[in-house]
């Protein structure tokens, strides 16, 4: 008897619960075992990164500890993917490569998704000119092509990680924009806003307050996309010899291959591959189940 | 539908307009003067004084706007920096080579990415079409330059099926040079294609025409290969034209690293020598050609759907 009104008195509590979008998603990630392990393997990067960063683990990096282009060894830690031309650790270059990559993933994140939103949602919710003026400029933005607009925007602001992060930043929240503008237009027509302007609700409220909260799972779903697009952008961008300067990042790794590659040297661009497309598919992965579990429309 | 084709021809001037802004304050205000980029830290004063008179980094920034606006209509860019040809002959010369890689590319991993994405679509669900998916993530994951460092070491340096890097101009001679680096742009493409029709297909088939057909016993095979394919046909001919013109620039890392002297590789170059003038116009020719892309792709699709307004 007691257990019986213990579990009715949970049952309202649970139905809150199970109510809520997040929770819901949650609920069927977990149950999406190979989302979970891409979850954790974005974890032990981001984690690894922070350790590089804080000095704490591979250091110092630019020190040889091996023969020049020695092979990989099982003798230390050190030498597990060999040494490069000067006997550096391959290994430690790629923890700083993932240090780089992930940096230049989040922070480019952070300038673009709030750009993103605030276009997006802006341009969707006063419609009208506001929404002509956002559209115009965005679809001018995105018929440069990326590469291009990117080549450009470093070539202003210099070389260097910085200008990889304000590139990537401002040429990445157009996806994000458009989705949220979408979703805007829909919502602003919807019974709660209509409620919420009846109770006096500014712009400002209703946009930021009552809307953004009932779309903002797009931002997540489009954050893997994000930092996805931002680790492979580096790539090339190091690649073209317009990355990173003076520190040691994926794409320098495989542009030094190339010359490595005739001489048996293949232990760089394995490592920096490999450390690659590990991120990639754990991003691509948990991407897709993200968008499976937090779209309603697929419920 | 002509007074639909002009609307829309009237609609990309503001865009063009727009891109012609973008490039220029990029490249003319905020940039600064690339004189000195150019030229490096040891310019002479009259280096200087020559080459800006020669690319009127001199004139007042509307003038300089003007006649850039000029350019972008004549389609004459002036010279290169760096090896002082004609930018209208560099390009005229590299869509060739470009075009002789890009569109056997292109048209293949269309033509197989639309046969595949068909076969796992009317499979959905079982065991074929996860193993498909998979493996299109899987290859969607891979870095490209991985794939054509791997591919050039191994095809052409070990095996020596192929060789480099390099190129003929002759006919069948520059077959050749193209198969190894056109494998290797539909082995980058394909995973990505596949599971985009792949998709496109599969979320036709929740549709309710679907349903009446087969609630009226329709077999499914029908259903599918009759009704399915046909409407599904609506986005992929849509995401296909809107690449085509982009084909003219081919794919700028595959060209540098086979030495085909397409456009792509004078890209490539051009971002090593710092050459302004080049890269500005390709970044505005890439632009305007992505432009005609949407432009054709907007108009295809009122042909091919009825169901779309022309309003």
């Amino acid at each position: 008897m007691s257990q019986a009104a213990a579990t009715q008195a949970q049952v309202p509590v649970q139905k809150v619960v199970g109510r809520s979008l997040l929770n819901d998603a949650i609920r069927r990630l977990k149950r999406d075992r190979v989302a979970v392990l891409c979850a954790w393997v974005i974890v032990a990067y981001a984690l690894l990164a922070l350790l590089t960063q804080f000095k704490l683990i591979a250091y110092p990096w630019d020190v040889p500890v091996t023969g020049s282009y020695a092979p990989p060894s099982f003798d230390s830690i050190k030498t597990i993917m060999g040494g490069d031309i000067f006997g550096r650790s391959v290994f430690y270059k790629v923890l700083h490569g993932t240090r780089v990559s992930m940096s230049v993933g989040l922070v480019s994140s952070l300038i673009a998704i709030p750009i993103g939103v605030f276009m997006g949602s802006v341009a969707g919710y006063f419609g009208g000119w506001v929404d002509d003026l956002v559209v115009w400029f965005y679809t001018t933005l995105s018929s440069v092509p990326d590469i291009m607009l990117l080549v450009a925007i470093t070539f202003v602001l210099g070389k260097g990680l910085t200008a990889i992060y304000v590139a990537l930043g401002i040429t990445s929240w157009i996806g994000l924009a458009r989705v949220i503008r979408g979703e805007f237009i829909k919502h602003k027509s919807r019974e709660y806003v209509i409620a919420a302007d009846s109770l006096g609700a500014t712009h400002a409220s209703r946009i930021f307050r009552h809307i953004l909260p009932n779309v903002s799972h797009f931002v997540i779903i489009n954050l893997s996309i994000q930092f996805m697009s931002a680790i492979k952008s580096e790539v090339i961008l190091s690649y073209l010899g317009l990355g990173v300067q003076g520190q040691p990042s994926w794409g320098i790794m495989i542009d030094d291959a190339k010359l490595e590659l005739s001489r048996g040297v293949w232990w760089q661009l394995a490592g920096a591959t490999t450390a690659m497309f590990i991120i990639i598919l754990a991003f691509n992965i948990l991407g897709d189940a993200l968008r499976d579990a937090l779209d309603p429309k697929i419920k | 539908m002509f007074a639909y084709i002009v609307r829309r021809l009237l609609n990309t001037i503001p865009i063009i307009f727009g891109i012609a802004l973008i490039i220029f304050v990029l490249f003319n205000l905020v940039g600064g003067d690339p004189t000195y980029t150019m030229l490096g830290k040891h310019a002479t004063a009259e280096q200087v004084a020559a080459v800006r008179a020669e690319y009127g980094f001199d004139q007042p920034q509307y003038v300089q706007f003007g006649h850039y606006l000029k350019q972008i209509v004549t389609f004459d860019y002036g010279r290169s920096y760096s090896s002082r040809q004609e930018i209208s002959t560099m390009i005229a010369r590299g869509i060739g080579p470009s075009l002789s890689l890009a569109l056997p590319a292109f048209f293949i991993t269309t033509f197989l990415a639309i046969t595949i994405g068909l076969f796992v679509a009317y499979f959905r669900g079982r065991w074929i079409d996860r193993v498909v998916v998979v493996l299109c993530v899987f290859g969607m994951s891979l870095p490209m330059l991985a794939y054509i460092l791997f591919g050039q070491y191994f095809f052409a340096y070990k095996l020596g099926w192929f060789p480099i890097s390099g190129f003929e101009y002759g006919f069948p001679e520059r077959i050749n040079y193209i198969v190894l680096p056109a494998i290797i742009w539909i082995m980058v493409s394909l995973g990505y294609d596949v599971r985009f029709f792949r998709t496109a297909m599969v979320e036709e088939t929740s549709q309710d025409y679907v349903r009446t057909a087969r609630a009226k016993g329709l077999p499914e095979r029908l259903v599918f290969f009759k009704h399915v394919l046909k409407n599904s046909m609506v986005p992929i001919v849509t995401n296909v034209v809107i690449e085509i013109p982009l084909l003219l620039l081919g794919a700028f890392l595959l060209e540098g690293f086979f030495g085909i002297p397409g456009i792509g590789s004078m890209t490539i170059d051009a971002i090593h020598n710092s050459d302004f003038p080049v890269i500005k116009a390709m970044t505005t020719l890439q632009a305007l050609l992505f432009i005609l892309g949407s432009l054709a792709t907007d108009i295809i699709y009122t042909l091919v759907d009825p169901r779309v307004s022309l309003k």
